[in-house]
């Protein structure tokens, strides 16, 4: 019982809810939602599977304050965004641009999906059509099932 | 026997493709400010603090960057390896003291020994974040033509100083 105990303590300490968000004010609803969409969708690059509104790092921290900064400068979300991937590359990036090095990622599922749709007609069609079966053979079983005892 | 060939070649190539990535390491995040202008800085000298260094004074040589801080355990992991590098005089090793306290990172130099022509202060860390900094210590190999050569995430051990960063310096240096 005793260790669970401590499992459910340590679990509990490392909650992301630890994570504190700073008190920013903003001139505009459209900006806080800018903002909030923004730290949704840039990543911590030093706890990288956390985006910038979960990590209580110190970068996240920082570029937290960089999104806030420019976007209270009049700057467009998409500025942000560029200013982000020109420092730290497509990385930071939750929701991956549709480059050519991501063609492959973003097709790719689509790709599979296609790939498995035409396997599973082929199949079918070929279990629909009965396969071509030698006349004799036929014959040789009509006579069996006709007469019941063909060897006698 | 030949309707299990298909899901063989499936399967290994799914387990060749998976071995692939385990053998990445997902902290090194490539760069994209490799051949690209060192972002451009001026900031003041940890040593003399009413002097300023910037990007521009370093056009026309070979430089080092090593981006480190008093409160970074790795830092001095590699600080014996950057002390060897800069010993070798053969380019000027920059330090630049990421979101430190000056006095702490005075105590550090004098501890350790300062193996860096200066050290510049980025105190907000302002700097890191055009340089794209994330994870201290990090060392960037700037040309003589301003451009970023080569950058290395994480300490410098002796065999990345001979096997990377070297080989990068020898090819600047001609």
């Amino acid at each position: 019982m005793k260790p669970l105990l401590l499992i459910l303590c340590l679990c509990a300490w490392f909650s992301p809810l630890q994570a504190a968000i700073e008190a920013y004010e903003f001139d505009s609803p459209q900006m806080e939602a800018d903002y909030n969409k923004l730290i949704d969708e840039l990543r911590c690059l030093v706890c990288q599977n956390q985006n910038l509104s979960g990590s209580d790092a110190e970068l996240a921290q920082d570029l937290r304050r960089e999104t806030y900064q420019m976007l209270s400068q009049g700057k467009s979300p998409q500025q942000v965004v560029d200013f982000m991937v020109e420092r730290y590359g497509d990385f930071v990036l939750y929701r991956p641009r549709f480059i050519s090095t991501t063609y492959l990622l973003w097709l790719g599922p689509f790709l599979l999906l296609l790939a498995v749709l035409v396997i599973l007609v082929r199949r079918l069609i070929s279990t629909r059509s009965p396969e071509a079966v030698d006349p004799e053979a036929i014959a040789r079983a009509r006579q069996i099932l006709e007469n019941k005892e063909p060897n006698q | 026997m030949n309707r299990f060939v298909l899901p063989l070649i499936g399967f290994v190539f799914m387990v060749g493709l998976l071995g692939y990535g385990l053998r990445l390491d997902p902290k090194l995040v490539p760069s994209p400010l490799i051949d690209k202008k060192a972002p451009p800085f001026s900031l003041a000298m940890l040593d003399q603090p009413s002097r300023q260094l910037s990007t521009a004074d370093m056009i026309g040589q070979v430089w080092i960057l090593n981006v480190w801080a008093s409160w970074c355990v790795s830092c001095r992991a590699e600080h014996e390896v950057i002390t060897v590098l800069a010993s070798r005089n053969l380019v000027p090793v920059v330090g630049l003291n990421y979101k430190d306290e000056s006095a702490d990172a005075e105590r550090w130099l004098r501890q350790f020994g300062n193996p860096y022509a200066t050290s510049v202060i980025d105190r907000d860390g302002r700097v890191g974040i055009d340089w794209g900094v994330y994870g201290v210590p990090e060392t960037f190999v700037i040309g003589a033509d301003g451009l970023i050569k080569y950058k290395h995430i994480g300490p410098v051990t002796h065999e990345s100083l001979e096997q990377k960063i070297m080989p990068v310096l020898k090819e600047l240096l001609g």
